[in-house]
């Protein structure tokens, strides 16, 4: 086995060299971005980079989302790793740190104050024990997007829904006036775990969430989680989703949201721009059918109405590669590159002065949102660890499906930490 | 590395415990001389890629270790504890189980009728082989596919005859009561052509005077083929037995298209359960618990099989 994957590894080297044999350093990048638009971008930015810089290659490469979960143990450990991959940050990076498989770019990111460029907490995310291991590309939020017609349809008014009840009530209406109310891919299980830890973060906000770590007040079996579990039921009671909501993968449910076959979807904010691609006619909802609300708060919850629950993406470099590859991710991460992919709407910059690129009224409000909030959440299922994050995603199915009561939900998030760590 | 080579050894060793006909080799002189110069090679690649793999996955087993670095936290047997803890582990042993009982009590007395239908000559018997015959052929990842479509509760083929009694479609793969029945159903429709064809062969292998002297006998046709016939057909049956029982416990890829083991685990199979566990979240060691319990599992039977009921093949 292992003989036989340096057989390969050697062989892969061997292409690998006669193809940069011309650059005197090559950065290999691997990637998980399927949308072409954005890809072609970053293409661009590497051959300008490569342009100012002799001497360098910039390689590109591309694994599918899961596929590349999968293998990122065996790729981080073989020699051929690339010198730049994607993350999520939260657990998987703190395991990978602890592995030793990262390289250590301190000192190379505070150098002439480009650390101070960043956002704190976007670069805090990509920080253990002081030290930086990486750079944040881009930030959402998770909220709900909903059509203006068919709330309209249902006599709803989105921009009253401020409350968890309100949040009921709306559902309610529109089921009696025949409007499906949420569309949500449960397939995929991990759009379903938003409701929890969003309700978490409401019920509990930061305070809670760090004491759970600590495994004071009950850990993940505590008060706070079961609640987050009720309220979560008491939304699902409703049967407030699409018929069949657990055979859907998430592409199909924000697609099925772009056709306008429902009110809502508890989306993260990068929805509103994926809904146009995976709509049926490719074209989707129009800004002009498309509205924003935050999720709703909890009465006499502790988090902060201006909390939120979102991802934290961006790029690691990988223990051994060269400084070049510091070098071009710091290119990669800067006011610029951030502003022009601000201006085609993929991302919620974390360089200052990138959001001067944002031009859609849509985009400047999350922006705006994430600017202000104290507390942002990175999703469980990433800030926890893929074997606890997992089980956070299943026991969240397993309370929409109705299989398991919020109480056990709580108690096998905190069984599977224990375990875990 | 350790997720294939948990999952692998076990089809492997499955493999080479099928049935071959024994050899009766020449003298022990001539045997020996084959033996140095053949076995080594052998030896050496089924060292390299199945006793090595099982000894690792065994040894990971006893670790908790997501698969980064070098395993270090050892926990002897808990990963074994945990899995046989997990409500989905029994779960999925059980719908393994009810995956054999379908294909013996369904798939293969299925196969058998067509069988002795389709062996006999006559116009379109060839054609109606190889009909079903197909499903065997497409790949099962695009077989989980297409199914996946076809039950489909707004689109699918069942949703369209549901409506044509008037009624509201069902979401099969999205139920924990329909989803599991829904696979099985795949599972039948996807192998039963593979038997048929063993069958067939084998019916045509078959000594025709035999039939011919006890029809002159007196015998009508249906006990001909049931005192004749299906006795001849045992050595077939029994192989195919074996078959349908090692397919159906390392059954994965017809699974992740359709359900992904879902809802709620309900129709997870065993090597689902593994990925699902064991590489999805990171948790290497008990992965390898998982493999090496399904491992025992196939060896087991394999032997236990060839055994009791192949001593003679």
């Amino acid at each position: 086995m292992r003989l036989l994957g340096k057989l390969g590894l050697a062989a892969a080297a061997c292409l690998l060299w006669a193809n940069s044999a011309a650059a005197d350093t090559t950065v290999k990048w691997l990637h998980i971005e399927v949308n072409p638009a954005q890809v072609k971008i970053w293409e661009e930015v590497a051959r300008s980079y490569e342009a100012s810089h002799p001497g360098v290659k910039v390689e590109m490469q591309f694994l599918e989302n899961e596929a590349y979960k999968a293998k990122l143990p065996t790729i981080l450990q073989s020699k051929d790793r690339p010198h730049i991959i994607y993350s999520w940050a939260g657990g998987v990076l703190k395991a990978q740190v602890e592995a030793g498989v990262l390289e250590d770019i301190t000192d190379s990111v505070r150098s002439g104050g480009y650390g101070d460029t960043i956002a704190p907490a976007a670069l805090a995310a990509f920080t253990q024990n002081g030290r930086v291991f990486g750079l944040p590309i881009a930030l959402s939020q998770v909220g709900f997007l909903y059509n203006k017609d068919l709330m309209a349809k249902g006599n709803v008014d989105a921009s009253k829904i401020k409350t968890w009840d309100d949040l009921l009530g709306a559902v309610k209406t529109l089921k009696a006036a025949g409007v499906t109310p949420i569309v949500v891919g449960g397939a995929d299980k991990w759009p379903l775990h938003f409701y929890w830890t969003h309700l978490a973060v409401r019920v509990g906000g930061k305070p809670a969430f760090d004491a759970a770590l600590k495994g004071e007040n009950g850990g993940f079996a505590g008060e706070t989680f079961q609640r987050s579990g009720e309220l979560f039921k008491q939304l699902v009671d409703l049967q407030p989703f699409q018929n069949g909501f657990l055979g859907f993968k998430n592409p199909q449910a924000v697609g099925y949201f772009g056709d306008g076959k429902a009110a809502m979807i508890l989306a993260i904010s990068s929805f509103y721009h994926t809904q146009r691609a995976l709509a049926a006619d490719k074209v989707g909802l129009g800004d002009d059918k498309l509205g924003w609300f935050d999720f709703p708060v909890v009465p006499g919850g502790k988090g902060e109405p201006s909390d939120t629950l979102g991802g934290i993406t961006g790029w690691l470099i990988t223990k051994g590669a060269p400084k070049e590859a510091t070098d071009f991710l710091k290119f990669f991460i800067s006011k610029d590159v951030q502003a022009r992919l601000a201006a085609g709407n993929f991302i919620v910059p974390v360089v200052k002065g990138g959001e001067a690129g944002l031009n859609s009224a849509f985009m400047k409000q999350i922006a705006a949102n994430l600017a202000k909030s104290n507390y942002h959440q990175n999703f469980y299922d990433q800030s926890l660890g893929p074997s606890v994050g997992r089980v956070v995603n299943d026991v969240t199915a397993e309370i929409a499906g109705g299989s398991m009561n919020p109480r056990d939900a709580a108690k096998a998030i905190e069984a599977a930490w224990k375990q875990g760590n | 590395m350790a997720r294939r080579i948990a999952i692998a050894p076990a089809m492997r060793v499955a493999a080479e415990t099928a049935p071959r006909a024994a050899v009766r080799g020449p003298s022990w002189d001539g045997r020996f001389t084959v033996l140095i110069l053949f076995l080594p090679p052998a030896l050496l690649l089924f060292t390299l890629f199945v006793v090595l793999p099982i000894g690792e996955a065994a040894w990971y087993s006893a670790f908790n270790w997501n698969g980064f670095g070098r395993p270090t936290n050892w926990i002897g047997f808990d990963n074994y504890r945990f899995v046989l803890e997990t409500r989905a582990f029994w779960l999925a042993l059980r719908n393994n189980g009810l995956i054999i009982a379908v294909s013996l009590a369904i798939q293969l007395p299925l196969a058998l009728t067509l069988a002795l239908m389709l062996a006999e000559r006559f116009r379109g018997a060839v054609a109606l082989r190889m009909l079903f015959f197909m499903p065997y052929i497409l790949a099962e990842i695009a077989t989980g596919l297409i199914f996946s479509f076809v039950y489909d509760g707004d689109y699918g083929l069942v949703a369209s005859i549901w409506r044509s009694f008037g009624a509201e479609p069902p979401h099969l793969l999205a139920s924990t009561d329909t989803a599991m029945l829904a696979v099985l159903i795949v599972i039948v429709w996807k192998y039963f052509g593979f038997h048929m064809m063993l069958f067939i062969a084998a019916l045509q292998g078959l000594d025709k005077s035999l039939v011919e002297a006890a029809r002159i006998d007196g015998a009508t046709r249906s006990q001909a083929l049931r005192h004749v016939v299906i006795p001849l057909l045992y050595p077939t049956i029994r192989l195919s037995v074996f078959f349908a029982i090692v397919g159906s416990l390392q059954l994965f890829d017809l699974v992740m298209p359709l359900t992904r083991g879902g809802p709620a685990d309900s129709s997870n199979t065993m090597v689902s359960f593994l990925y699902n566990n064991g590489i999805s979240r990171m948790r290497v060691g008990y992965g390898s618990a998982i493999g090496v319990i399904l491992f025992v599992i196939c060896v087991t039977f394999a032997f236990t099989y060839k055994r009791w009921f192949m001593r003679d093949e």
